[in-house]
């Protein structure tokens, strides 16, 4: 028996007897340093170069479809907020619009223009580098929602509460700031050596893959493809407000950045718009007496003074701010069957305390007349969709997402295919994918 | 002719049911017919559905009035680029013959969209080339977005069947 040569050890058994070159299998992921989800890319290289791989992802999965059959319509909202965890607000909205359209009710107008500049703050899901800018916007999202990350800021039929003073200002102080970075970051990659090897030409998908992958967003805009939800079927006040569609048309990982980097722009076009023709004004307290405080409130009803007491406007705590009774009318629709009474009517009257306690309680709450409905919006990464089905009750029968993030995923083998080893983590972050919704 | 005035007056008695609840246009087809009418949805010139939007399910278990029927609905989300419209097309099939025709020859992503049915809810496509799960690993036993399957049933992360 022949001894083993050298290249049998190193290799293992039945690696032929040089019967040429073996292709090398690398397992890239699911938790690797470079990559910014966990996801794990089965690869097969020649040398350095791609010749064949297999995505495989689910590393995140946590039943976010499943979780919504149990609860309340509005239950599912804190679910929303991690799905895309860096563009939260569009996952409320996206949800709430498609419950919305089942309910067949509209938002007041006030809402409309919250929600629009609100989902395009939320639409800055930009890169590493960059994570200064965020910060700028992720500070007026925590002034908006209370929160930066778990926001669950939309409801059914309307918003949490009202715009805080003073948020047009900042905002566009906020958007100084950003358009200082953005120019930086121009200045340092758009033209830099390093970034364009591994940017043009690297990661192509022809337009016709794109369609048939069903790729939405920045991915489809930089093959030529001008398609955006906001346009070609606007909702909230899209329809209103001036904006372009950048698009590019090589596909490659240079024309996703570009068109990336310009749509960031197109948001903070549209926020300024939104801002300076929001309806409303500010809000006008219906009684001119002094506040008072919520167990004096509460006193005073037991007592059987309730003569005008609900005009009788309660210091409420500062947590509260934007939910007082005049600004939950000017963003929420009046309809007691979806939206819950303001603080000082479920605290100070027995309609209110009735109201709210009818759509809190397990068996009642928000029930949507039987049927589907399918509503889309334009996330960060392309078309978000829910699709949500119900039965009569006052739980959601099925509620499904559209990952727009999956898509890209789904092609990303054909993206890497042929290319080098190094090709793999910027094309992979040119996707920009977002695992809790890709895995949901 | 809306569009779904002219599948049926095409497809006739393949098309079972249709409706336009909240203005989403959808149509019941047939299992049998309904690769013909996905390849008519995608090469009509009038229709035009270049892009499978989304493709899932649903399982009408305990659906009230719906208990006896067809258990399953797969549901695909049609959108035309050139003519900015939507369809919804579904096909009902029974618990006993959970089998669909799959789309992947028409569109690529159905390839992992059918995969991800298959994982949750245990329908096959024939005709898949790699009909394997998506989200949840191999060895995980059952379809988690069946109505039958409880909600806090836990199992064993990972280990192959010993």
């Amino acid at each position: 028996m022949a001894a083993t040569t050298r290249r049998e050890f190193m290799l293992g058994e039945g690696s032929g007897t040089g019967s040429g070159p073996q292709n090398l299998h690398v397992g890239v992921g699911p938790a690797h340093p470079a990559m910014h989800g966990i996801i794990r890319i089965k690869a097969e290289l020649d040398g350095e170069v791609i010749v064949g791989a297999d995505v495989e992802i689910g590393y995140l999965h946590r039943a976010f479809e499943k979780d919504c059959e149990v609860g309340g319509y509005n239950n599912a909202i804190p679910f929303t907020d991690r799905l895309n965890y860096v563009s939260p607000l569009i996952n409320n909205f996206g949800y709430a619009s498609a419950v919305e359209k089942l309910l067949g009710i509209d938002v007041t107008e006030r809402c409309k223009y919250i929600g629009a500049s609100a989902m395009e703050l939320g639409a800055f899901t930009v890169f590493l580098y960059m994570i200064k800018a965020r910060e700028f916007l992720w500070e007026l999202v925590e002034d908006v929602t209370g929160a930066r990350l778990t926001i669950s800021y939309g409801r059914v039929g309307g918003v949490k509460a009202d715009l805080p003073a003073g948020f047009a200002e900042k905002t566009l102080r906020a958007f100084k700031q950003t358009r200082e970075v953005l120019d930086e970051v121009h200045r340092l990659l758009t033209g830099n050596r390093i970034f364009l090897d591994r940017m043009v030409g690297i990661g192509v998908l022809s337009r016709d893959e794109t369609v048939g992958y069903a790729i939405t967003g920045p991915l489809l805009r930089a093959v030529g493809v001008s398609y955006d939800v906001r346009r070609a079927q606007p909702y909230y006040v899209y329809d209103r407000l001036e904006f372009e569609i950048p698009t590019q048309q090589d596909g490659d990982n240079y024309a996703r950045y570009l068109v990336r980097m310009a749509e960031m722009e197109q948001s903070m076009r549209i926020t300024e718009q939104a801002l300076a023709t929001i309806p409303g004004g500010p809000i006008n307290v219906d009684f001119a007496g002094r506040p008072i405080d919520p167990s004096a409130y509460i006193d005073q009803g037991k007592q059987g003074k309730t003569e005008g007491l609900l005009l009788v406007p309660i210091t409420l705590s500062p947590n509260l701010e934007g939910q007082q009774r005049a600004a939950h009318r000017r963003v929420n629709v009046a309809d007691k069957r979806v939206v819950l009474p303001p603080k000082e009517t479920a605290y100070g009257s027995i309609e209110g305390l009735m109201n709210h306690f009818m759509l809190i309680m397990e068996g009642y709450g928000i029930q949507p007349p039987p049927g589907e409905a399918y509503f889309p919006v334009e996330g960060a990464n392309g078309e978000l969709g829910f699709y949500v089905v119900s039965d009569g009750s006052d739980r959601p029968y099925r509620v499904r997402c559209r990952p727009p993030c999956l898509p890209p995923m789904a092609a990303l083998h054909r993206m890497i295919t042929g290319e080098m080893v190094a090709d793999m983590i910027p094309t992979f972050g040119s996707v920009n994918m977002i695992g809790g919704e890709l895995d949901r | 002719m809306s569009i779904l005035a002219e599948l049926q007056r095409r497809f006739g008695d393949a098309v079972v049911e249709t409706h336009d609840h909240r203005g989403d246009p959808t149509a019941v087809v047939a299992r049998d017919a309904l690769l013909a009418v996905l390849a008519h949805c995608r090469d009509d010139a009038a229709l035009a559905f270049d892009v499978l939007m989304d493709l899932t399910a649903v399982d009408y278990l305990k659906f009230p009035g719906r208990e006896d029927g067809p258990r399953f609905e797969v549901v695909y989300h049609l959108y035309s680029l050139a003519h900015n419209h939507r369809l919804r097309l579904k096909v009902r099939i029974d618990e006993d013959d959970p089998n669909v025709p799959s789309a992947v020859a028409l569109w690529p992503i159905a390839n992992w969209l059918e995969r991800e049915v298959w994982d949750m809810f245990g329908v096959r496509f024939e005709g898949h080339p790699d009909l394997r799960r998506l989200l949840m690993y191999e060895e995980f036993v059952g379809h988690p977005l069946r109505k039958d399957y409880p909600i806090n049933r836990r199992q064993p992360l990972i280990g192959p069947a010993s």
